[in-house]
């Protein structure tokens, strides 16, 4: 039953992306000041909204192992995998906001990488969660779900200071398109594109999140099965 | 209250004083990063000008990180670390105590520094040159309080001095830009440090409110 779920879900994502895919690429109307190339952007904005979305579960993960973390040691395991699956799986789509980023620039500002609020924020914020990753590498024991949530709710703190630092020092990415000021906002024609493929990249992205999360619980009730019978092999 | 703090720092303070371990590398390494950066960089005329906030900035970077490395290595051996554990206190007095000496440390490895700087970069402060009394202590001390947060974190993992960096760069990024900009406006007296002053207090504030908080979860962490 449940791996029947599973596939009619995937097969659900697969459809949606095609659908995405289609709609992309040859139903929404051409820029008319960008031309074809702006057509990264059905790729782009969905796949930074979901690798914000998913360092948004680290965090709460994160809070919510500290939290839990004596009182229901249960509960704690679960946020633990949480923030490991939200930033493991953040880090895979903010590496692809980072790739499909300098693609656009370079034809639509004409160079490849700008050291602007946004783009430094996306590269910091993914040093940040690389280095949580690493951390999680290097460290052993048991002590490494306190550290790595430690680090984890310091790197969301930094986020905000590193975003208004580059404001301060230098903007070009373009400012928000929706709900921005005068003049902003997109036709119709595309913004429906843009929310298919937004729903299908939810999709896909919830999908690969929930397996990792499922991975890494299976993981640590193995590691807590094979310390019990170590102890139990030494009585 | 505060005996805790004070036994820490004392502490801390007559084993440097004995051995002047941390300030002699610093002094050394610092020295070194600047020359390699004059290799890299060439600093004639006005160029110096430019990129001297940024060297000296990221030559106390690196050097402390050398120290930080040691102020919690030093405690793994004969087990000080597991009696610091015990002590009726939070922890949070002996991470404080422990940031002001590093603190201290820093401070005197920039003050000889800083003579030297200015002469082989042959600059001439343009700004207000009182200002670099806020700004320099004020990036030192976001550098110093992270940097012995994360150092007593990495100090539980299986490379620990490999990992001090690798953590505690990303996290340090907009305190080095707000440090550099300000030394470098500054230095070349073209633009106001004032904003840049103020997101160093603010980070300041956070960083030090928050590594007092969790000090305790990562020090007991087992």
């Amino acid at each position: 039953m449940k791996k029947a779920a599973i596939g009619i879900y995937a097969l659900l994502t697969i459809a949606l992306m095609i659908w995405g895919f289609y709609q992309a690429m040859y139903v929404a109307p051409t820029d008319a000041m960008q031309g074809e190339i702006f057509r990264i952007i059905f790729y782009h904005v969905p796949n930074a909204s979901v690798a914000f979305v998913f360092f948004a579960v680290s965090l709460l993960g994160s809070v919510g192992y500290l939290a839990w973390r004596r009182s229901s040691p249960e509960r704690a395991q679960m946020a633990d995998a949480w923030a490991l699956a939200g930033a493991e799986v953040g880090v895979v789509f903010c590496t692809v906001v980072l790739t499909t980023g300098p693609l656009w620039g370079r034809r639509a500002w004409g160079i490849w990488w700008t050291w602007d609020a946004r783009l430094t924020t996306t590269l910091v914020l993914w040093l940040i969660y690389v280095s949580y990753l690493l951390l999680r590498r290097f460290a052993a024991g048991p002590q490494v779900q306190t550290l790595a949530a430690v680090l984890g709710i310091f790197g969301a703190l930094d986020v905000p200071i590193v975003y208004m630092s580059n404001r301060w020092w230098r903007t070009q990415h373009p400012a928000p398109v929706f709900g921005g000021a005068e003049g902003s906002g997109m036709a119709w024609s595309m913004t429906r594109v843009l929310l298919w493929n937004m729903l299908a990249w939810f999709c896909w992205g919830i999908f690969v999140l929930i397996l990792r999360y499922y991975t890494e619980r299976k993981h640590q009730q193995n590691a807590a099965a094979e310390a019990r019978d170590a102890l139990e092999a030494n009585v | 209250m505060n005996s805790a703090l004070w036994t820490h720092l004392i502490k801390d303070l007559r084993i440097e004083w004995r051995s002047k371990d941390a300030i002699n590398s610093m002094l050394f390494f610092a020295l070194l990063v600047v020359v390699l950066f004059s290799m890299a960089f060439d600093p004639r005329g006005t160029f110096a000008q430019q990129i001297a906030g940024g060297v000296l900035c990221v030559a106390t970077m690196f050097a402390s990180v050398s120290a930080l490395n040691q102020a919690w290595a030093r405690e793994i051996r004969h087990q000080v670390m597991d009696a610091q554990r015990m002590v009726p206190a939070s922890g949070a007095q002996l991470f404080l105590a422990k940031v002001l000496a590093n603190f201290l440390f820093v401070t005197i490895v920039q003050i000889v520094l800083a003579p030297v700087f200015l002469v082989m970069y042959n600059l001439n402060i343009q700004g207000q040159a009182w200002q670099l009394a806020l700004v320099l202590p004020l990036g030192t001390w976001a550098l110093v309080a992270n940097g012995t947060f994360f150092a007593a974190l990495a100090i539980r993992s299986r490379n620990r001095e490999l990992l001090l960096p690798l953590i505690l760069f990303p996290i340090f990024l907009p305190a080095l830009l707000a440090m550099v900009v300000s030394t470098t406006s500054i230095l070349t007296g073209e633009s106001d440090p004032t904003l840049w002053i103020k997101l160093l207090v603010g980070y300041d504030i956070i960083f030090t409110t928050i590594s007092l908080l969790l000090f305790d979860v990562i020090f007991n962490a087992e």
